[in-house]
């Protein structure tokens, strides 16, 4: 089943033109990775899924982009509701200056939900399934600056999975992690397939090829190659996509 | 989910957005017009008044006729006196702060005492420059004693601003400065100071402006009440817009008559200040404009 | 001759950079210096005694106690814990009254005896006179002169600089006026202040935003005494009107000025703050669902609260200093105010009004210095407090 359907996405910055008609379509609960060298519009094109590049002044989208069979870029559809059902976790941790507990519940209250009982259930569900539970839950109400890079960092997925999107994009979630840090938001990738569908962004082939079902290649604006992991990773139909992986450029 | 979520939730909530917004539009545009009614206010009141003899002719009568040349020529002395104090020890501060101080603590001990100076009121400076300048060292209600004192209130602005401007230079510039043999002076003279020169007369020039409109601080320092000849030297007293215009509109002897005379002395003073701002606007784009290296 | 320039201008650099410290120890040591007299200063004008039948067991009066009995308002010796008998009041130009010319003597040289005669003939007397005349006299009381209480101008609740025969320095009034005027500054400036620093740094656009900037900067340039003016002329007459008060001068019309005043730190310090809020914080609110003003409120304002509370602060510094455009509208009655739309009088203005009339080196001058004080460590405390709050700020972001 489709989850994510994009068709003929053409994208401008003022002028520049950063993403060149790309099509591709994203299956419910896999994991469908982004690679390319940095500024080949990947996490521009990442950005569109939940019209976070609606902030930015001054750039332009054509094309069309259907989640669950609905246009997003309706004028029909509410973006704070798409963002809902969208979730997002950034290249850095970036929890707010408020307590664990108030960092995940964050996403419950925005939406209008005020049920207590509901809210503690959701965070406790969701700092489980981002596997912190039991590093957190003796002091869900300490400010979550105390957490190390990693553990804010698996909190922002937490906080991103609390209000069930059913697309969960991932900009460079691990960039900015240690090794064994990087290891633990890998095989969470794997486990949250269960619960929604995942869009990642990464610079690291390794990891694109350990945790995605799918790989799309980006160069220059353009998709190069989409297609399953292992193909892309053996036995690329590009010549670009070959060199990237073997390390010739990029 | 859904079933905790009252329906009318995403419309409350635009509602709540777009009344907060409407909300803040409505007091940033009341402060406007503030503004512009103040500024209107003292303009369109004073601007009958304003000829040339209002800005060339001595008071008459009580100061309920004549000009103001003598508040506007006192005005000018005391920029010009300020400016010749804190000037030289302002740069020379900020520079010192920017280039020369040895280490973080210092810079940060000068920074919160010219951060405490520039907080003091204006007319504790006015207390102590009647204390030390006019009674301690003897220079009587005079220019010498209001421009030292108004010099010192001008001195925080000047410093900041060099100090930044100076920061704000990349580091390569000393250092090629420095490889080719220079001395620290040098670079500082040579290379520094042109390119910081432009953001460090916008800091001067707003500090004028600052200074032409004080009052407090000449209060017990400089000003006079009236003076039937101007001043002929820096120790003797003048008088000025500021205070002018308040004794003016507080204490004059017949209202009536003087109103026209303290709306067009207020229409001076808005006018240096608005000529202040201007200029150190203009520079401060134009400089913006042919640096942009950063 | 290169190297000397450079050892030189070190040295010039060095010197001048520490400017601005030695202001502040000079500013201190000078209103310390000038104020300190006061404590040391006797409570009845210098050369004068109040003198008093020898009979009577009062020997000690504070200065409201001297100011009310000579303004008749205590007519009786038991109201400050003397005996039961009526106060009578004798000053020098009353000996012209009882005894003529002749009697004193051309050069006074008689007046002294005649005091005394009238002292022993009323036991409930009190006369406030020079000492020389009754030197030598036996057989007088005298109210103890004991020097000026730090306790009766700290807490005094009374300024009467120019009462005789003792006058009165309670601060209490000027403070409290001070307190009142920037407390209500503060909370009409508020609202404005913080609306419009986030409307500027969150909605916006840059066109208007580029209109606002120097609006607010050209507000922060304004003169104060262009302030007091229009103060004067404009709101002063318009709270008359609309309260139907006797006068307009009043506290609200010096807290309408001040916050206007105020406004541009508020705005510029608040606005800096949260447009330093980290953009990836913003991004992750909204991404979460959330709408622009829930990230403002929720997000963007706690995180930039210290920012913001360092702009109210720096805010109420302005207000508590500012001097000629309180002075101007706010009608200068140094009394404990009741209400917002009654005169009062701050501590600048005080300064600002009395100073001049003040000989110097008198308690009158003393005491304004001491206001000085206060109102220096006020500001010092004010920056303290912000230096503190942005200090926090930075080492938690």
């Amino acid at each position: 089943m489709t989850k994510i359907d994009a068709r003929n996405i053409d994208f401008y910055y003022g002028n520049f033109h950063a993403l060149k008609n790309i099509s591709l379509s994203v299956p419910a609960n896999e994991v469908v990775a982004f690679i390319g060298p940095s500024g080949c519009g990947k996490s521009t094109f990442l950005r569109l899924f939940n019209r976070m590049n609606d902030l930015i002044p001054d750039t332009r989208m054509t094309g069309t982009i259907m989640i669950d069979g609905q246009d997003i870029y309706d004028r029909a559809v509410d973006t704070d509701t798409l963002r809902r059902n969208v979730g997002m976790v950034f290249q850095r941790p970036n929890p707010f200056p408020k307590s664990i507990f108030d960092n995940v519940a964050y996403g419950l209250k925005v939406n209008g939900v005020k049920d207590k009982s509901f809210i503690a259930e959701r965070v406790e569900h969701a700092l489980k399934s981002a596997a912190l539970w039991e590093e957190v839950k003796n002091k869900l109400k300490e400010s979550a600056y105390s957490l190390s890079g990693g553990q804010q960092q698996r909190l922002c997925i937490a906080r991103a999975m609390a209000v069930r999107p059913s697309v969960l994009l991932m900009d460079e979630p691990a960039s900015a992690l240690d090794p064994i840090a990087t290891a633990k938001i890998e095989e969470l990738i794997c486990e949250l397939t269960k619960e929604t569908t995942i869009v990642i962004v990464t610079h690291s082939m390794q990891q694109a090829a350990r945790v995605s079902h799918k790989t799309a290649f980006f160069y220059m604006g353009e998709m190069v190659e989409f297609g399953d992991t292992k193909k892309i990773f053996t036995n690329p139909e590009k010549e670009a996509t070959q060199n990237y992986i073997t390390g010739r450029f990029g | 989910m859904e079933e905790y979520i009252s329906p009318s939730y995403g419309k409350r909530k635009k509602l709540m957005q777009a009344a907060a917004f409407i909300c803040f539009r409505i007091f940033s545009y009341t402060i406007a017009l503030t503004l512009f009614f103040i500024l209107g206010f003292i303009i369109v009141k004073g601007i009958g008044v304003i000829n040339w003899d209002f800005l060339t002719k001595m008071p008459e009568n009580g100061m309920t006729e004549g000009g103001i040349m003598p508040a506007i020529i006192g005005t000018l002395y005391l920029m010009a006196g300020s400016a010749v104090f804190s000037f030289p020890i302002g740069v020379i501060s900020g520079i010192y702060m920017s280039e020369y101080a040895p280490n973080g603590r210092i810079v940060k001990f000068i920074r919160t005492m010219t951060n405490n100076l520039a907080g003091i009121p204006s007319i504790v400076f006015g207390l102590f420059g009647m204390a030390f300048f006019v009674n301690r060292l003897g220079f009587g209600d005079s220019i010498l004693a209001g421009s030292l004192t108004l010099g010192l209130l001008a001195l925080p602005v000047v410093i900041r601003t060099t100090e930044e401007a100076f920061r704000d230079i990349p580091k390569s510039f000393r250092e090629g400065s420095l490889a080719l043999g220079a001395t620290k002076f040098q670079t500082v003279m040579k290379v520094l100071l042109p390119i910081a020169m432009p953001r460090v007369m916008t800091g001067l020039i707003l500090s004028l402006g600052r200074v032409s409109g004080e009052t407090a601080p000449i209060l017990f320092t400089c000003a006079a009440y009236f003076l039937p000849k101007l001043p002929s030297g820096i120790f003797d007293q003048c008088m000025a817009l500021p205070y002018h215009l308040y004794v003016v509109a507080t204490s004059g002897t017949d209202i009536e008559a003087q109103m026209p005379i303290a709306y067009g002395t207020a229409f001076v003073l808005i006018m240096i200040v608005l000529i202040m701002n201007i200029a150190a606007n203009t520079i401060r784009k134009h400089y913006e404009k042919k640096t942009s290296l950063k | 001759m290169k190297r000397l320039a450079d050892r030189t201008s070190k040295w010039v650099f060095t010197v001048s950079g520490f400017t601005t410290s030695a202001v502040i120890i000079l500013i201190i040591a000078f209103l310390f210096t000038e104020s300190a007299g006061l404590f040391s200063t006797p409570i009845v004008e210098e050369g004068y005694v109040l003198a008093v039948n020898s009979s009577n067991n009062v020997k000690d009066l504070n200065t409201e106690q001297i100011k009310n009995i000579f303004d008749g308002e205590i007519t009786s010796w038991d109201e400050v814990g003397g005996k039961d008998m009526e106060i009578e009041i004798f000053r020098l130009e009353d000996l012209e009254k009882i005894y003529t010319v002749e009697q004193l003597g051309a050069e006074y040289e008689h007046a002294g005896e005649k005091i005394a005669e009238q002292i022993y003939a009323n036991p409930g007397i009190i006369a406030f006179i020079p000492e020389s005349m009754i030197e030598g006299i036996p057989d007088i009381g005298f109210i103890d002169d004991r020097n000026i209480r730090i306790k009766d101008v700290l807490f005094g609740r009374e300024w009467f600089p120019t009462a005789t025969p003792s006058p009165i320095f309670g601060i209490l009034p000027l403070i409290l006026g001070t307190l009142w005027v920037s407390f209500f500054a503060i909370l009409i400036a508020l609202p404005f202040g913080i609306s419009i620093a986030i409307y500027m740094a969150e909605v916006a656009r840059p066109e208007v935003r580029k209109v606002l900037k120097p609006v607010i900067e050209l507000l922060n340039g304004i003169p104060s005494v262009i302030y007091g003016f229009f103060g004067l002329t404009v709101i002063v007459p318009f709270l008359q009107n609309t309260f139907g008060l006797p006068v307009g001068e009043s506290g609200l019309a010096g807290s309408i000025v001040l916050a206007i005043m105020a406004l541009p730190t508020i705005i510029t310090v608040a606005e800096d703050a949260m447009s330093s809020c980290p953009r990836s914080l913003r991004e992750a609110s909204l991404a979460l669902g959330a709408g622009h003003w829930q990230t403002i409120y929720k997000v963007v304002i706690p995180s930039s609260i210290s920012g913001i509370t360092s702009g109210v602060v720096l805010g109420i510094g302005r207000a508590v200093g500012e001097t000629m455009a309180v002075l101007m509208v706010t009608g200068n009655a140094a009394v404990i105010p009741h209400s917002i739309l009654e005169p009062l009088r701050t501590i600048p203005a005080t300064i600002a009004a009395e100073l001049g009339e003040a000989p110097a080196g008198g308690a009158h001058y003393q005491a304004l210095f001491l206001l000085g004080v206060i109102l220096f460590f006020i500001t010092l405390i004010i920056n303290a407090c912000v230096e503190t709050v942005s200090s926090r700020h930075k080492t938690q972001a």
